[in-house]
């Protein structure tokens, strides 16, 4: 008898609830079209959600974004991308490029209403680089005296070469002069740390209603999959400047989805963009599209310990016949740019780039030399047939270029196939030094200078060169870039070193990046820059 | 209530097969059926496009029963052309089957250039008609290379209908063969476990429920971290997975069957356990078996383009309606044919599919009219 | 009943420990992403989340942890632990899903006794071609194509977001979701009443002249026998969640995590979704074997 009723209870209630959604349908109607959010809340898309909070164990852009609104390093970025003083107000360095003063501002306040002082600074590089804190980052302060060592637990989280002589001052050593150092300032690694709140709730200091942070924004509310809230910090010291009041960082998984949902008023901006559409966007959207170089390339690594590209007249072969204006535009549809180089122009530091043979010469002669190259190095008629294997991890684009990438190399009768996996397994099965020919890699750079695309290929860099590239002419240009405080002479040091990678190609380089934004009319002072760094506090709506 | 025995194979083909006959819509779907099948399989070979080749001054271009290229679109092409060639195209003149035109450069022009004619999507090979002397200016002439999309291109210029009857093969065979993996494994599995009843069926059913709750993505991921990837292995992990239903819903009829008298007269006759399963319990639970084959077919080849999405999937350049459809539905603002005409493809071979499944079911029910 | 639920127990423990060491199985780890870690920096998360340990280890710790109704950290989302993610999400898609199974439930009946009804009627065969249209395009087609009708052409309705579950959030994606499920249990309950109909005792009720009514009712007694197979895993796998009509409506829903989890290589959010969808589909079972013994007397004389 008890089992009758739950079913039947079961039944009504099924029935009750599927009117349910029918009837709600009709106020929505009537109500007009979807609006939410007030008109000071600016509604951000901001790719995907944050794997945390805690600015030490970040390492995604989309946390990149969102800390750069809650906290503020040393230094921090305007609303163009460039450094502007944050925590400190001022720095100095010494002669040898070793000893970096940093001078807090008095007037820096924690969302408590704390002061900033010199310890919470020096304690947040403490924690980043503690084997305890698990930060995916800490490499990013490995220019500091002895990060790496308490990085590794040889020394103690208090060998770390920075001081705080007094409250208002900081004392970083480094280990070799850095030219990029006050970027590094900038990035979340790098951010103070409020000690009352870190020592009262532990590692869940990040959470909701915990975290107190310096920057001009507190956060509110996060929701996983949903969004994430943050409000203007009213102790911040230029809280009167900050206009938007509130901004919900709403991840966009599904970038077509994401762009109904900005279509329809829903979103306010996107931080990337469906690259089969921007053409069609464009004629919808007009300038809302914002496309403007970014710090990244799209790259086929070779294996050059294996035949056949273990000869470096294939790689060149294989690289002159490809048609990356075809890539950039059709497939890409103008969110990448051609490139014939591995650094991307623009950056701080540096000379332009070498460029590796092609852009001025026409397809016919490029494809001509290949064969030429080719047959020196033994395929082609008459010699070995040339087949190579291309790894990738499985997005629409990777597909549509690996797949026209294969039919430019058809002219030269190089045979390609294909192992396309999910990402986990293509990262983890490169890391682990599996066999391969030629593999997608990408790399978007923390810091605008030549040396963070250049290291890449170092022969003692065990995380990224997985094609086990080892040049010994080209990691001694890279240390001696490391060791110049000349920085004019350590631009043409770099620039030597990316023409050494240019002919030996570790490499492939195939794009550029380009930052890909949707940006709505009602939001003002939009800067687009190289960084694609763009804080909240400089932003504003229109009423 | 004896009268719903079945006699044996042969004579159960043959009603089946009278009683399908009957039936019109049924055999309209075997029809499209089969012309799917047909044509998928000879298709590829009669559109004048091989399903992988990359036509890259046509990309995305709507299905149309016009010849390509379009009269506006020659100059433009030309252009683009001669940018690639580093000379300026001059005197262009555009007739109805060739286009005749002055390459004009600072110094001499290398008649190599020639070859990027063939080798474009829109003319034939060149051919020289005059020379300056100083050979800075070459008037050539060049035939049109007509072409027709019925079907349109997708995203890198490929022949959408050859790839869409291409596609259909892999889609086609997967959701088949894994159908039919999970109707014999699951047939099989729950018609014992309903007839044998009490500690067998109960330990059957909890594998059943374990199998259910592993999440499948990652039951996929492991066959294929062990067996290496293959478009086999698809089959038998889809199939491998989606027996469960069926083991059910033939386990459900299964017992309710075996309590029947007709199946106790059977036992009391002393037939083996075996051999009534096969007599008396699977051809009973035919009809919502059949029925729900005919929902699986679509259930796996959707699921096929889940896995593709995945990296699991079918390689290029080789595809599946999965892929296309999947493909098809990122870009249903900017070019919505990549997304109409795989689907069209798959909804007709899935109606046809179920009406023809809808048909069986009521041909092999033993109670139907005659 | 309870005894039913206390014989879950082993099976989930079966489900748990298979899944633990199929997760680790697989290649690349939480920790492989498209920019390398440093080899310190590897090492130190290895160590943080234990992951340096044997694995036979790490899996008694795990189910030390398990049975203390502790789920572990996430390793993607790792301000959070697993409990507090699926607590978050399951309210979401269990929503989703009960009023999508209601509302297929309901549908999916009226349509499948219509069509036996008229059975071979032109009124059958659009039940089935409507049917077949809605099993045949995939969710990933849908979602999009009510996205521009109600949400950018007509502006009726919100394109995406949670907000809170506001109910004209809620109309597009348990639309998506309802649309196969109306399919499947219209043909499903159309298939049982036409087998129904032909029993012998169904035969012999109508040949003693019973009224229709009632023969309907006996009728749909037989029939529902599929539907309530099916309807059992159906309800576990609606209330847990769907990746696509999740992902495309940004909604904060549990579905994500089942693929995004096995992605992400989150070994124990994986776990944690594992060990979710083991106790519904036990849940589940055990109400589908009690619907059974309702509507099928016979099943339940042999206990």
């Amino acid at each position: 008898m008890r089992r009758r009723d739950l079913l039947a209870g079961l039944g009504a209630g099924a029935l009750a609830r599927a009117t349910g959604p029918v009837r709600a349908a009709g106020p929505a109607r009537a109500a007009g079209p979807a609006r939410a959010g007030g008109a000071s809340v600016y509604r951000r898309g901001n790719g995907a959600d944050p794997e945390t909070l805690d600015p030490h164990k970040t390492s995604t852009v989309a946390e990149a974004t969102i800390l750069l609104d809650l906290y503020e390093g040393l230094t921090a970025y305007d609303g163009g991308g460039d450094l502007v003083p944050g925590v400190a107000e001022g720095w100095t360095t010494s002669a040898d490029g070793l000893t970096w003063t940093f001078t807090l501002r008095p007037d820096g306040r924690w969302s408590n209403g704390d002061p900033v002082v010199a310890d919470d600074v020096l304690f947040g590089f403490r924690r980043m680089l503690d084997p305890a804190t698990g930060a995916k980052y800490a490499s990013v302060l490995a220019p500091i005296r002895h990060a790496e060592a308490v990085n590794r637990g040889a020394m103690p989280p208090e060998a770390v070469g920075v001081a705080a002589p007094d409250p208002r001052t900081v004392v970083i050593a480094l280990e070799q002069p850095t030219p990029y150092f006050l970027e590094l300032m900038t990035h979340q690694a790098s951010t103070p740390v409020h000690r009352p709140s870190l020592a009262r709730h532990g590692d869940a200091f990040s959470r909701p209603g915990n975290l107190v942070s310096n920057g001009a924004y507190v956060l509110r509310d996060f929701s996983p999959n949903d969004r994430i809230t943050a409000l203007r910090n009213p102790h911040y010291r230029a809280a009167d400047a900050v206009s938007i009041a509130q901004v919900e960082y709403i991840p966009t998984p599904d970038l077509a989805a994401a762009v109904r949902r900005y279509a329809a008023g829903e979103i306010d901006s996107l931080d990337d963009l469906p690259a089969d559409q921007v053409r069609s966007l464009r004629s919808r959207f007009g300038d809302q599209v914002v496309l403007n170089p970014a710090l990244g390339v799209l790259a086929l690594m070779v294996n050059v310990r294996k035949a056949p590209l273990d000869d470096a007249r294939v790689r060149r072969a294989l690289s002159l016949a490809l048609d990356r204006e075809f890539l950039a535009e059709v497939v890409w549809g103008e969110t990448m740019l051609p490139a014939y180089s591995f650094t991307p122009a623009g950056l701080d530091n540096a000379l332009p780039p070498p460029e590796m043979p092609g852009r001025d010469r026409s397809p016919l002669e490029r494809e001509d030399e290949a064969v030429a190259l080719l047959r020196e190095a033994g395929y082609g008629p008459g010699g070995r047939a040339l087949a190579v294997e291309v790894r990738y991890n499985t997005t629409d684009n990777n597909r549509n270029t690996m797949v026209a990438v294969a039919d430019m190399w058809r002219p030269l009768n190089v045979t390609t196939s294909f192992v396309n996996t999910d990402a986990k397994t293509h990262f983890a099965y490169l890391r682990d030094g599996g066999p391969f020919d030629l593999a997608r890699m990408s790399w978007i750079a923390d810091y605008a200078d030549p040396q963070n695309f250049l290291f890449l290929v170092e022969s003692q860099n065990d995380g990224f060169n997985s094609g086990r590239y080892a040049s010994p002419a080209y990691d001694a240009l890279m240390r001696e870039a490391a060791r110049e405080t000349d920085l004019p002479r350590r631009a043409g040091i770099l620039h030597r070193a990316e023409r050494l990678f240019l002919d030996d190609l570790p490499w492939i380089p195939l794009l550029h990046y380009r930052h890909k934004h949707l940006v709505s009319p009602r939001l003002r002072g939009f800067r687009p820059n190289l960084r694609g760094v763009s804080p909240t506090r400089w932003l504003s709506l229109a009423p | 209530m004896s009268a719903r025995d079945l006699d044996d194979g042969a004579s159960l083909a043959l009603r089946v097969r009278r009683r399908l006959l009957g039936d019109r819509l049924a055999g309209a779907s075997l029809a499209v059926l089969l012309g799917v099948a047909l044509a998928c399989l000879v298709g590829p070979l009669l559109t004048g496009h091989p399903y992988d080749r990359i036509y890259y001054d046509y990309p995305r271009t709507p299905p149309s029963l016009a010849l390509y290229p379009r009269p506006g679109t020659v100059e433009p092409a030309l252009a683009r052309l001669a940018f690639r060639m580093r000379v300026r195209a001059e005197d262009v003149a555009v007739g109805p089957d060739a286009v005749r035109l002055t390459l004009a450069a600072d110094g001499p022009v290398d008649a190599r250039v020639l070859t990027y004619f063939a080798r474009s999507d829109l003319f034939g090979a060149a051919r020289v008609l005059a020379r300056s002397g100083d050979g800075t200016r070459l008037t050539v002439e060049a035939p049109l290379r007509r072409t027709r999309f019925l079907a349109g291109t997708d995203g890198l210029g490929r022949d959408l209908l050859t790839r869409t009857l291409a596609g259909g093969r892999v889609s086609l065979a997967l959701g088949l063969m894994a159908t039919a993996v999970a109707l014999g494994i699951g047939v099989a599995y729950g018609a014992a476990a309903g007839y044998l009843g009490g500690r067998a069926d109960a330990v059957m059913m909890r594998l059943v429920d374990i199998l259910y709750a592993l999440p499948f993505v990652f039951f996929v991921i492991m066959l294929v971290v062990f067996f290496g990837r293959s478009v086999g292995l698809i089959f038998l992990a889809v199939g491998a997975v989606e027996w469960l239903d069926m083991a059910r819903i033939v386990r459900a009829e299964a017992m309710a069957i075996r309590r029947q008298d007709y199946v106790r007269a059977a036992e009391a006759l002393g037939l083996t356990t075996a051999a009534i399963l096969r007599r008396h319990v699977v051809p009973n639970t035919l009809g919502p078996v059949v029925a729900f084959a005919a929902l699986l077919v679509p259930r796996v080849i959707l699921l096929e383009s889940f896995l593709s999405f995945l990296g699991l999937g079918v390689q290029e350049p080789m595809t599946s309606w999965g892929v296309l459809i999947a493909d098809g539905a990122r870009s249903i603002e900017t070019s919505p044919w990549m997304l109409l005409v795989p689907a069209c493809a798959l909804v007709a071979t899935l109606m046809a599919l179920t009406l023809l499944g809808e048909g069986l079911a009521d041909a092999l029910d033993p109670r139907g009219p005659r | 009943m309870l005894r039913r639920l206390a014989q879950g127990v082993p099976t989930l423990l079966v489900v748990v420990t298979l899944s633990f060491f199929l997760v680790r199985l697989a290649p690349g780890g939480p920790f492989d992403l498209e920019r390398p870690l440093a080899p310190a920096a590897m090492e130190n998360l290895r160590r943080v989340y234990g992951l340096d340990q044997p694995l036979l280890v790490q899996f008694g710790r795990y189910l030390a942890a398990l049975a203390r109704g502790d789920l572990g950290p996430s390793f993607s989302v790792r301000d959070l632990s697993v409990a507090e993610l699926l607590a978050r999400g399951l309210p979401v898609s269990a929503t989703l899903g009960a009023l999508a199974l209601g509302l297929a439930l309901a549908l999916g009946v009226s349509l499948g006794g219509l069509a036996a009804w008229r059975r071979g009627s032109a009124l059958d065969h659009a039940v089935t071609a409507l049917g077949t249209l809605g099993l045949t395009v995939p969710g990933f087609v849908v979602a999009p194509l009510l996205q521009i009708a109600f949400g950018l052409t007509l502006r009726w309705l919100p394109v995406g977001g949670w907000e809170d579950g506001a109910p004209r959030n809620l109309v597009l994606p348990v639309a998506t979701l309802a649309l196969p499920q109306v399919a499947v249990i219209a043909r499903l309950t159309r298939a049982g009443l036409v087998e129904a109909a032909g029993r012998p005792h169904l035969r012999t009720l109508r040949s003693l002249g019973l009224a229709p009514r009632t023969l309907a009712l006996h009728a749909l007694r037989g029939a529902a026998l599929p539907v309530v197979a099916y309807l059992g895993p159906a309800a576990a796998g609606l209330l847990t969640g769907s990746v696509v009509v999740e992902t495309v409506f940004g909604l904060p829903g549990v579905g994500r995590y089942f693929v995004d989890g096995a992605l992400n290589r989150d070994y124990t959010l994986v776990m944690g979704t594992v060990v979710l969808i083991g106790v519904f589909v036990l849940v589940f079972n055990l109400l589908t074997d009690l619907a059974y013994a309702l509507v099928d007397p016979r099943v339940r004389d042999q206990g």
